[in-house]
């Protein structure tokens, strides 16, 4: 009897679960990632001659479970349309029974990654309010995302920030096709208002799964991970937006020294503000949260800390460092010329 | 505030406040009127000047130069029709040249760009 190596197990094995695109418009090009329900891979569009990222379910299932939420994330994905939301341009069922949909196939880096190139901080607090607008949109649009953490963010070659994976998304509110569109630009975000009804609960908890924790830790909210669905809305996306703003200022240990940014109050204050155990105690909404953010930025208070006048003047300097630094320079020296030249 | 506003009024005030010093040396207190009122001229020039460049010119370091600069020759020139002092002209007038520099680029309104039609 002979016996199959490990390498050519793994090559059968890797040829069993490429997705066959035969009556597709798709053609394979490369796997990219792995998710949480399926691959992504790299194909060619051969209608529109471009390329495009394939997620493909794991089980060749086409009513089952798995199967509802990935055309449940591609109908979410659908409904976002935001620079900051990878957009997706189909949803079908291969011939082997996988669920797939197709979307625009970004070519950057994960946040992670990318932010080891970017060692001024507030260009890294730039970025982070850039996530913000995406998930303010998404909001609006009455989608939470669930899972937002640094390996869910692509950064593209043009500095172009994605929010993705939309996998574990619930929706807050269905929007009624009679019902105006509202105005993209606007953050207009309504009180968070939950799914009512027994038919409605009864369809989230078939979906999303009531009980079960779906998220990544450090990065879920306390609701979240005690696996309340019923309990989440805007504020548990905030929670972790805070952790990943916290990621975003927090060097990692091995950093250089250009990365060692000094211990700021009023950026903890925001952070802490956004990861409130207590969902009543953090930010109403992302658009307070970047509002605040950006305040910070500017070098003005921020509503998440009080400052004492220590605090006040340090910031008062910071802001108008080089005036101080320039007025001091001209009083020193006219003193001097005072001191020694008596004019 | 537009860049030349803002550069005239710095220019101005700081220039008054440069003559104003002058009351602490007892020698040429008798004359503070005058040497206030050149002072606060010759930071109006200076204002204007900066704020002109730092309109044409958007440039942080290229408006520091440049308030260096028209500090330092307008200060001469002052030092020289003084015949003498230069050090103690010359080096605060161009401090205050590259205050009204800065301040100008880094604070003054650009001008709005006209709206384009295709």
């Amino acid at each position: 009897m002979k016996f199959l190596s490990d390498k050519a197990v793994d090559r059968l094995r890797q040829n069993v679960n490429v997705p066959d695109l035969s009556g597709t418009r798709y053609q394979l090009l490369e796997r990219v990632a792995r998710g949480g329900m399926g691959v992504v891979y790299a194909a060619l569009d051969e209608m529109l001659d471009r390329r495009v990222a394939l997620k493909v379910l794991d089980v060749p299932v086409a009513d089952g479970d798995l199967a509802r939420r990935l055309n449940r994330e591609a109908r979410v994905l659908a409904r976002l349309e935001h620079p900051g939301i990878v957009p997706v341009h189909d949803v079908g069922t291969l011939s082997d029974g996988r669920v797939f949909y197709a979307m625009k196939f970004v070519e950057g880096q994960r946040l992670d990654k990318h932010i080891e190139t970017v060692t001024s901080l507030p260009d890294r607090l730039r970025l982070f309010l850039r996530i913000c607008d995406a998930v303010a949109f998404a909001h609006a649009r009455g989608v939470l995302h669930r899972d937002l953490k640094p390996a869910n963010v692509m950064v593209g070659a043009f500095g172009e920030v994605l929010v993705m994976d939309w996998g574990l998304a619930k929706i807050l509110r269905e929007q009624s096709a009679a019902v105006p569109e509202e105005d993209p630009e606007a953050t207009i975000l309504h009180a968070p208002k939950l799914i009512d009804g027994p038919a409605d609960a009864a369809q989230a908890t078939q979906i999303t799964g009531q009980g079960t924790v779906l998220g990544t830790p450090g990065y879920m909210s306390p609701e979240q991970a005690s696996g309340d669905i019923a309990r989440l809305d805007e504020r548990s996306d905030i929670y972790s937006l805070g952790a990943l703003l916290r990621f975003l200022f927090t060097p990692p240990a091995t950093a250089n020294s250009n990365l060692r940014w000094r211990q700021d109050k009023a950026l903890e204050a925001i952070c802490a503000k956004a990861t409130e155990n207590e969902p009543a105690n953090r930010y109403a909404s992302v658009s307070d949260l970047s509002a605040d953010l950006s305040r910070y930025l500017d070098g003005l208070p921020v509503s998440a800390q009080k400052e004492s006048l220590l605090d006040k003047a340090l910031r008062f300097y910071r802001r108008y460092t080089v005036p101080i630094l320039l007025i001091a320079a001209y009083l020193i020296v006219r003193t001097l010329i005072l001191l020694f030249f008596h004019r | 505030m537009n860049k030349i506003l803002l550069g005239v009024l710095l220019g101005t005030v700081l220039g008054a406040v440069d003559g104003l010093s002058a009351w602490f040396t007892p020698a040429v207190r008798a004359q503070i009127v005058g040497i206030v009122v050149g002072s606060t001229i010759k930071g109006l020039i200076a204002g204007v000047a900066i704020g002109f460049f730092a309109r044409k010119v958007q440039s942080l370091a290229l408006g520091i130069l440049f308030g260096l600069a028209v500090g330092f020759v307008l200060a001469f020139i002052v030092a020289q029709m003084q015949h003498g002092y230069y050090f103690e002209i010359i080096l605060p007038g161009s401090i205050v040249g590259i205050i009204v520099g800065y301040a100008t680029q880094r604070y003054g309104q650009a001008p709005a760009a006209p709206a384009t039609t295709r």
